[in-house]
């Protein structure tokens, strides 16, 4: 039953042949792309090898939220919290009470994901704009906690200090590293959301009832997908802990869970690796454009409101649906 | 159909070329090469309007000096930090990495300028901060290249005010500040100089940014039985609070003692009678009968049409302080060690303070500090009239470095409070 509901469209619009088959075509745009983030260093000059750095990391970000918006059907905007909740205790782990940054990466992670089974104990049992709105209120308290937990968080000043041990302390060491990283995780998601646990997901977001009717237990499976989203959103803070060894309340706030989404959303909702393409139009706009015009944030926002009308599933949703459209 | 796919084609490009490389071309550091200076200010977020007179102070002196010193161009490049610090953070490492910058100004939050301070620390890149107050910067955590020209320390400026109160006759102080570290520090300098003069510190009051209702906390300052309320605020919270005491009848009933930025001008400029007379500390007022400090409140309101900020006031004399030091080097920028220690050196004479200024060894300034007192002027707008001076006051006011230093930093929990 599993090979029916995989047939059904999953995402947004007609995905053309399965998900998980890796046809020719598919492998060949694995490759190029995977050849090219193995270049970069060499192509790009220092900075934007960070810039690069950041946007593996948000890509994995937008990847988990991706999990919960594109593939189970409940949008989250807390997940800024989750991620911000292992940098926060990675770089306490490692600064304040000087341990190993690796050892502070896991106990990060950890933290990250009880905090994320915490928010879907919660928020599970709702959906749609009230579902939005819980993670948002869930995320909301993180915050404040952060921002008022003075001794502990630094409070508005946040936590400094460098996270980073010294034979990655270079920009292309680290990104070499993190990409290793992230191609590891996104294999590992992309198993995630094609295993018949990832289609039992896709029949929540389809329908619920019919769902419950056929006996699965939808709670405890949404329960898990949210678990796990969080999770991988924590090891994307924990990355970001070492990349930035600095944390402060913005990075638990609204901004970085609205951050993600609407990376996820760019790249396309339900395509998983869209959200690279997100996360690398977003950063880079606003890296560059902001160079040239403080009103960098209306130009931004005028991206998205023109994805939204052109291209509404997102930009590998649209390029994909043109490809199918070509080849039919 | 083809509309959509040569616009979805477009924006493609578009994404694509925004993504891609723009090298900057390797300038020879040659003598004659303009000196790049990044400079790092707030034009959009909540402290927006502070971040747009920084950039105009900055800028108004290097107009005014034709953009050059020791035959080198100067050439800034300005980034918003967005109010942000993992923004400030970003926009820094820009900079340095690609702007190749010769060095950084600015930031206003200390939140902001902390991430920089810190990014910094690694790079080696003289980071100067005018406006950035946070103590530890150039006191527990010094950074070697990063010097606060021309700007000040959190607990620098309310310590003179604790003294000058108590010789007021002021025996009981309540305090009322914003909940953060800035407010933390300024409330810490006062109540431990207020109490260790034998002052009583009778309440202390912290609020969240932002607060648009000051009346539970009004209810009990009136309550307080206090002599005379300190209170510590910044920008809209500052216009606020004051309009608050005002209408609650407590102005001209309990005398009002403020921190350097409530009756700044940034706040005041836009506001009435309810401002009249409030007393602060601080080394730059706007209404002193200095000529070199009259001579510049006049230039700046002509270019800009109104008087000075401490935001302009601090971004026109730090640009004086590293210009003046690049001008003893010959313009030197290559040599980082060199172009700091002269930093550190040089006396400043030029101020629109009118008076020379010098750095302790922390890299923080020695300032004559006035007792000011907001008053109308001739042209019936408010200003900060200096009443009293004391002079040569460092970070460490009356204590030992070494020894104040052994104290824990001001927080919320600890105000030096003495019993």
């Amino acid at each position: 039953m599993s090979r029916d509901l995989a047939s059904v469209p999953a995402g947004a619009g007609p995905t053309g042949p399965s998900a998980v088959a890796l046809t020719p075509a598919r492998i060949i745009a694995i490759a190029i792309a995977g050849l090219a983030l193995v270049c970069v260093p060499y192509l790009l000059p220092n900075y934007y090898v960070s810039i690069a750095t950041q946007v593996l990391i948000f890509a994995v970000l937008a990847m988990s939220i991706d999990i919960l918006a594109g593939y189970t059907g409940r949008t989250p905007l807390g997940h800024g919290a989750i991620f911000g909740t292992a940098t926060y205790v990675t770089i306490y782990w490692s600064t304040t009470l000087g341990g190993s940054p690796w050892t502070g990466m896991l106990i990060g992670v950890a933290a990250a994901t009880t905090v994320a089974a915490i928010f879907a104990l919660l928020a599970i049992r709702t959906s749609g704009v009230y579902f939005l709105l819980l993670t948002l209120a869930l995320g909301m308290i993180v915050w404040g906690v952060c921002l008022r937990w003075t001794s502990v968080t630094g409070g508005e000043n946040g936590i400094r200090g460098s996270v980073r041990p010294m034979f990655i302390a270079t920009h292309s060491a680290f990104y070499y590293l993190v990409l290793a990283a992230v191609a590891a995780i996104t294999f590992v998601m992309w198993r995630f959301v094609n295993s018949p646990f990832g289609l039992t997901l896709r029949g929540i977001k389809d329908s619920e009832s019919r769902m419950r009717s056929l006996g699965y237990n939808v709670p405890l499976h949404l329960f898990i997908a949210f678990t796990v989203s969080g999770f991988f959103a924590g090891i994307a803070g924990a990355i970001y802990a070492m990349f930035n060894s600095f944390v402060s309340p913005s990075t638990v706030a609204l901004t970085q869970s609205v951050a993600g989404l609407l990376m996820a959303i760019t790249g396309g909702i339900g395509t998983l690796f869209g959200s690279f393409v997100g996360a690398a139009a977003i950063i880079s706009l606003e890296n560059f454009v902001s160079s040239y015009t403080e009103r960098w944030l209306s130009i931004l926002g005028l991206m998205f409101v023109l994805i939204m009308v052109f291209a509404p599933e997102g930009i590998v949703g649209r390029i994909r649906m043109i490809l199918a459209r070509s080849k039919g | 159909m083809d509309r959509r796919r040569f616009l979805t084609t477009t924006a493609l490009g578009l994404a694509a070329g925004a993504s891609g490389t723009f090298p900057m071309p390797h300038l020879a550091r040659a003598q004659a090469a303009p000196i790049r200076i990044g400079l790092l200010a707030p034009l959009t977020g909540v402290v927006a309007a502070g971040g747009r007179e920084m950039v105009d102070g900055f800028n108004m002196f290097w107009e005014e000096n034709k953009s050059e010193v020791a035959g080198r161009k100067i050439e800034v490049v300005v980034e918003d930090d967005g109010s942000n610090p993992d923004v400030s953070l970003q926009k820094a490492r820009r900079l340095v990495e690609q702007g190749k910058v010769d060095m950084l100004f600015g930031n206003l939050l200390a939140n902001t300028g902390l991430a920089v301070a810190n990014y910094v620390k690694g790079t080696g890149t003289p980071y100067f901060i005018p406006i950035i107050a946070a103590d530890d910067l150039t006191q527990r955590q010094r950074i070697p290249n990063v010097i606060r020209v021309a700007g000040y320390t959190a607990s620098q400026t309310t310590r003179p005010l604790a003294d000058w109160a108590l010789k007021q006759g002021y025996k009981k102080i309540a305090t009322v500040s914003q909940d953060y570290t800035f407010g933390h520090e300024q409330c810490g300098g006062f109540a431990q100089r207020f109490t260790e003069g034998g002052g009583q510190i009778v309440g202390q009051f912290w609020h969240p940014l932002n607060t648009a209702d000051f009346s539970p906390y009004l209810g009990q300052l009136a309550n307080a039985g206090a002599d005379a309320v300190f209170a510590m605020e910044t920008g809209a919270d500052a216009t606020r609070f004051m309009q608050q005491y005002a209408n609650f009848g407590l102005k001209g009933r309990i005398p009002l003692l403020g921190a350097m930025n409530m009756t700044d001008q940034s706040v005041i400029r836009t506001m009435g009678a309810e401002v009249d007379g409030i007393v602060s500390c601080a080394h730059f007022a706007e209404g002193s009968d200095n000529a070199v400090t009259r001579a510049f409140v006049q230039r700046h309101t002509d270019k800009y049409q109104k008087m000075p900020s401490l935001y302009g006031f601090s971004m026109y004399s730090g640009a004086m302080w590293v210009a003046e030091a690049l001008k003893t080097i010959g313009g030197r920028t290559d040599d980082r060690a060199l172009l700091l220690e002269t930093v550190l050196k040089t006396e400043l004479t030029g101020s629109p303070l009118g008076r020379p200024v010098k750095l302790d060894s922390f890299g923080n300034p020695v300032y004559d500090l006035y007792i000011r007192k907001v008053q109308r002027g001739s042209d019936g707008k408010f200003w900060n009239v200096p009443i009293e001076t004391f002079p040569n006051y460092s970070q460490f006011g009356p204590y030992n470095p070494a020894e104040y230093m052994k104290q824990p930093p001001y927080s919320r929990t600890f105000q030096g409070i003495q019993r």
